[in-house]
């Protein structure tokens, strides 16, 4: 079953791909959604029936040179369960959705075939992803890591008569390459030290790598420390991580469709999949889960701030999704893995359905995507209306506060993630953060709502006039997340964010009694959470994630101060407030504040200047080196050089030659005099003189 | 014991008396009528003599008191003469007798040639050499100016006549020096005499001896000859020069070098190595300059015997393993090559100029991919053969610890690669042309040209099974 789920997108890539010319556009299409489906309700099946146990499906010997030995094979455990029901039906949705939306594109002239190619690439990139969660050793997985980049690229770049979307796929291509190549040094580093890439190998040497030390570069390192850093610089590039963010809101000039799929739900939580993955690792390398906490605080801070004021209602969804990312690396950091993948599946959920119901809206507006054009759209386009509500509901928390799971998707896994974050930074930086990040975040989720659905119209007249309602191949798509959105949080709260046995239960993993001594220090630093009953006793590698048993976090979360549970509901409601006053009551405000606060407007609109700085330092001197080589290197000294030898000192020895072939025979003999004269000196100086 | 001795070389003497036999009975009867079934006949009896030299002989033996030598060297050289000299008579045949060219002298002279090119080397003593070189010499200017009414063709004959005997001049002092600092004619008491090093006359003797043979393979200083010679005489003559000749010329180097002074390899090591990058460079340059393929060729094969120079520079048994591969891949390609030059024809009369072969692809392009594969091969352009042939060369040459011979040539194969590419270019992408060839169908010719090319390509499986023949012949010759 797992074998079919994994290949059925594969096949409808390679039919759409290459076999459409054969049985027709349309056909090539359902093919590939066809399949595509039914990989999404095997998927469901896996997940459902899956007991825990963790399995090996061996599919194909694939290197053997030396001791690398590697097969093919897929490892099936609840995490690999988990992003398979994300993935396919995601994915299921956004191929019955992208009929509608691809159904007549602007950027093709009439008559030219470019719908096979985008259902092919996103199957293409459905087969890569699966690849990735499936994978049993890390270069399987490094396969699916580049697979998706490649499916990414040419999706950016799928507008490929737009210079803007090919400047685009080509940054998010070069930007990933440098967390790439983080992520190949951390497998090197696997290599070097445990001889073996195979997940199981690797965690069962995980205790072993935190006794170790390695020399990289200038330093003396931890190995643990070392390759969790290496690895999480991969997952910063996949998962637009700040210093490596600059390419997710350009990929935005791909088709909405793949916005939603690859750039919210599936790809770029490719990074928190790998930090959970790799769990028994970062469990023992607290270096390097502090660097997460930090580096992830910090993106889901300075991306609420970027989306505070951007006006393209793609980007908006864009840096909102690099913050929510931020959010997951937070938990995924702090060792509650298993909020992270929470908070990942009900992400997906909702923010695959803002980019659809997005795409819905400029669909609608005829590919007007500047949200200052919008306004009072709730009554022509209902029904994306009431889609982009309910995702603005779970995406800001909103729910019942102190219940912990009576609420949308958001609410409970947000929750879940600020509470964490509170017991694993000490109340400190990450949790303060969040919150911040979490008012941000209501704010340009409720700005993005009433800017787009309220208010008197904007912009074209004649646009607005012909604004219409989506068909339904791109409703129903919004109507099946919305499910997701409003329930996946309720319904897996116990499961994700449960008591230490549930959740270590589901993940297939044995849970034991914690020694005295540890239960004495749980009660010491936080009174509240004194009824520690269960730790995890697996081995790492055993189940799905790995929580050692000193690691009490998930535990902790549960008994933070009420003030904490309430903070993120409290940052909501004045986010909430906050939109209504600047952007229903007093629409004149936003435009004053940002006279009022130019510098600082200017800094958030510029997106911090990362852009502008990278082009300083990394882009034009890299040019400029590039040009050097080009012009002096290449041209003058080796084209001038070949050219010069070519083209004057040889042609010159010809023509010498041709002169001294006189034709006269004395000319001959001369020169065989010469040749017997020269050879006998050299052999009278050199050799025969002893 | 004598017939022991004219038992270890009957093939000579067969081909020999069949050569006189055969002169008189044509000078008797019908003269020139007779040349077109001598032709045959000869190239018959080359053909059978090298089936049975290569499959009757074994071991070493000698004879005349160790004058003559018959070992697997002397075998596998004798057995590429023979087979090449049949090629090229079995290719002339109908381009003589068209132009009235075919004597019955022809395919004899060639014959007696031959005989002398067997003796060269199986020679074990100076004086052999000499009678067989000489016997070579004296056929050769004859068939060079075979087209007596030609002045191109007689300028040729005797200039090749002048510079050869300057050459066997110097080979004599050579010769003599050697005898008289050595005290012998023969090789295996030269190699005594040096067992304790070389004297300064006998490395001058020596000095003098390797001019004669750098004449005899047309390797530079001692070159200048070769583009004339090969421009004036007829073209099958040329093929001829270009193949049986440079392998009896490069057999008999490699045999007194090693079996006459192998002792004493770093004393001629030098001196091969100069020899092989100055022809390797001026045949590389010179060739850019020239519009006349039959010139072209003759700085080819100058630039070709560089290379098999190479691989005897390095003074190993490996080195004279990888000269002879070198030397009968070269053949091979050279066969192919000259079948093509022979059948270049307009309106009947032969044509050698370059630029004839303008678009030539468009007319006929199975034989103009024939020649772009042999081209690419002589270029040594993978995975042809040639290039093949090369790589052995260079390797031997690395491994003898030339690295800077190997380097050189590397060097100069990328100049000769431009002369060979730039006829591809005139065949492929050239001017168009009213004038086209003739597109004359010899089917000999036609034959040898598409052979050598599919060995060419097939025979980089496992060069037909010449690498360990080849390294049975060296370990024979250099141990």
């Amino acid at each position: 079953m797992e074998t079919i789920l994994l290949f059925a997108p594969l096949v409808g890539a390679i039919i759409a791909g290459f076999g459409w010319k054969m049985i027709g556009e349309h056909a090539a299409q359902w093919v590939a959604t066809g399949l595509l489906f039914l990989s999404a309700l095997l998927s469901w099946i896996v997940f459902l029936t899956f007991d825990g146990t963790t399995e090996h499906v061996e599919i194909l010997r694939w290197i053997q040179s030396g001791t690398l030995d590697t097969s093919w094979g897929i490892r099936m455990d609840r995490l690999t369960a988990i992003m398979l029901i994300v993935i396919t039906t995601v994915s299921a949705l956004v191929h019955l959705y992208s009929f509608g939306y691809m159904a007549h594109d602007e950027n093709f002239k009439e008559g030219e075939h470019y719908k096979a190619r985008f259902f092919a690439y996103l199957s293409f990139f459905t087969f890569a992803m699966l690849m990735l969660v499936t994978a049993d050793n890390l270069v399987q997985m490094f396969f699916g890591w580049e697979g998706v980049g490649v499916a990414s690229y040419l999706l950016i770049g799928f507008y490929y008569k737009k210079p803007t979307a090919n400047a685009a796929a080509i940054k998010a291509f070069v930007v990933n390459r440098v967390g790439d190549f983080g992520f190949a040094l951390g497998i090197f580093a696997i290599f070097f030290l445990v001889d073996s890439i195979k997940l199981d190998d690797v965690f069962a040497a995980a205790p072993e790598l935190a006794q170790t030390q390695i020399t990289f570069l200038w330093a003396e390192w931890n190995a643990a420390n070392l390759i969790g850093i290496l690895l999480f610089i991969g997952a910063m590039g996949k998962s637009a991580q700040l210093i490596l963010h600059t390419w997710l809101p350009d990929a935005m000039e791909g088709p909405t469709p793949v916005s939603a799929l690859i750039h919210a739900a599936t790809m770029v939580t490719a990074g928190v999949f790998l930090v959970c993955r790799m769990s028994p690792i970062y469990e023992f390398a607290p270096d390097a889960q502090s660097f997460i906490v930090f580096l992830g605080a910090t993106t889901a801070f300075f991306a609420a701030t970027v989306g505070l004021v951007q006006n393209d209602i793609k980007r908006v969804i864009a840096y909102s999704t690099c913050s929510q990312l931020g959010y997951m690396f937070v938990a995924a950091g702090v060792g509650v893995y298993s909020v992270a993948m929470f908070h990942l599946l009900t992400h997906a959920f909702f923010k695959a359905m803002l980019f659809l119901g997005a795409g819905s809206v400029i669909h609608g507006m005829h590919h007007e995507q500047d949200m200052r054009n919008y306004g009072g759209l709730r009554h022509k386009l209902p029904k994306t209306f009431w889609a982009m509500m309910i995702g603005t509901l779970a995406i800001t928390g909103v729910g019942i506060p102190l219940t912990g799971w009576i609420g949308f998707a958001g609410f409970a896994s947000k929750d879940a993630v600020i509470e964490s974050a509170y017991v694993g930074s000490a109340g400190g930086y990450a949790f303060w953060l969040l919150v911040v990040a979490a008012l941000f975040t209501s704010f340009y989720s409720w700005r993005l709502m009433f800017m787009t659905f309220w208010g008197k119209p904007r912009g074209d007249k004649h646009t607005h006039e012909h604004a219409h309602e989506s068909p339904n191949v791109m409703l129903i798509p919004l109507g099946v997340l919305a499910i997701g959105a409003i329930f996946a949080g309720a319904v897996w709260y116990s499961s994700f964010f449960g008591k230490t046995n549930e959740v270590v239960k589901f993940f297939g993993g044995k849970y034991g009694e914690p020694t005295a001594e540890l239960v004495e220090a749980v009660a010491e630093r936080s009174p509240k959470a004194s009824e520690l009953h269960y730790v995890m006793e697996s081995a790492p590698g055993e189940a799905g994630i790995y929580i050692a048993p000193e690691n009490t976090v998930l535990h902790e979360a549960h008994y933070v101060p009420t003030w904490v549970k309430l903070s993120p509901f409290i940052a909501m409601l004045i986010g909430l407030a906050t939109a209504y006053q600047m952007y229903i009551r007093r629409p004149d405000l936003p435009a004053k504040l940002a006279e009022n606060q130019r510098p600082l407007y200017l800094f958030l609109l510029n997106k911090w200047y990362f852009d502008e700085l990278y082009d300083l330092v990394f882009v034009r001197p890299a040019k400029s080196i590039g040009r050097f080589l080009w012009k002096r290197g290449d041209g003058n000294v080796i084209d001038g050089g070949i050219n010069g030898l070519a083209l004057g000192i040889v042609p010159f020895f010809t023509r010498l030659a041709g002169r001294w072939q006189s034709g006269y025979v004395f000319t001959y003999a001369f020169a065989m005099v010469i040749g017997i004269a020269l050879i006998l000196t050299y052999v009278t100086i050199t050799g025969g003189v002893e | 014991m004598i017939s022991a001795d004219l038992n270890t070389i009957l093939p000579e003497i067969i081909l020999a008396v069949y050569s006189m036999a055969a002169l008189l009975l044509a000078v008797y009867t019908t003269k020139d009528k007779m040349a077109g079934l001598l032709t045959w006949v000869t190239a018959a009896l080359f053909l059978a003599l090298a089936l049975w030299i290569g499959f009757a002989g074994q071991g070493t033996t000698t004879a005349f008191g160790g004058m003559i030598v018959d070992d697997a060297y002397a075998r596998f050289a004798k057995v590429v003469i023979l087979a090449s000299a049949a090629a090229v008579l079995i290719m002339s045949e109908s381009y003589m007798a068209r132009r009235d060219l075919l004597r019955f002298e022809y395919p004899l002279l060639i014959a007696l040639a031959v005989v002398g090119m067997m003796v060269m080397v199986a020679a074990g003593d100076l004086m052999a050499l000499y009678m067989g070189l000489e016997l070579q010499s004296l056929a050769l200017y004859v068939v060079a100016s075979l087209r007596r009414d030609s002045a191109k063709s007689t300028e040729a004959g005797l200039k090749y006549f002048v510079l050869g005997a300057l050459s066997s001049g110097l080979l004599l002092y050579g010769a003599s020096l050697t005898y008289g600092y050595a005290g012998t004619t023969l090789f295996s008491g030269i190699i005594e005499a040096t067992s304790d090093g070389v004297s300064l006359g006998l490395l001058f003797g020596l000095v003098f001896l390797m001019a004669g043979f750098a004449f005899k393979v047309s390797a530079a200083p001692f070159h200048m000859w070769t583009p004339d010679v090969y421009e004036g005489a007829p073209t099958p003559v040329t093929a001829f020069f270009a193949t049986a000749p440079k392998m009896a010329a490069m057999g008999l180097f490699a045999r007194v070098v090693h079996d006459a002074f192998g002792g004493s390899v770093g004393d001629w090591q030098q001196i091969v190595a100069f020899l092989s990058v100055a022809s390797m460079f001026i045949g590389g340059i010179a060739a850019i300059g020239q519009t006349d393929i039959k010139r072209l060729m003759a700085y080819s094969s100058i630039a070709h015997m560089g290379f098999a120079l190479m691989g005897l520079a390095a003074g190993t048994a490996f080195g004279v393993q990888a000269m002879l591969i070198y030397m009968a891949i070269y053949i091979a390609m050279n066969v192919g090559t000259f079948a093509f030059i022979i059948s270049m024809e307009k309106d009947g009369r032969p044509v050698t100029d370059i630029a004839s072969l303008n678009m030539y692809s468009k007319a006929e392009p199975g034989k103009a991919l024939a020649m772009l594969v042999l081209l690419f091969s002589l270029a040594g352009v993978p995975p042809m053969l040639g290039f093949f042939g090369k790589f052995y060369v260079l390797r031997a040459a690395v491994e003898g610890g030339l690295i800077w011979l190997a380097i050189a040539g590397v060097v100069a194969s990328v100049i000769g690669a431009f002369y060979y590419l730039r006829i591809v270019y005139y065949m492929y992408f050239g001017k168009d042309q009213d004038e086209a060839l003739d597109r004359n169908g010899s089917p000999v010719l036609w034959t040898f040209l598409m052979g050598s090319a599919v060995v060419m390509l097939v025979g980089v499986v496992n060069l037909f099974g010449v690498e360990p023949i080849a390294e049975a012949a060296a370990l024979a010759l250099a141990n």
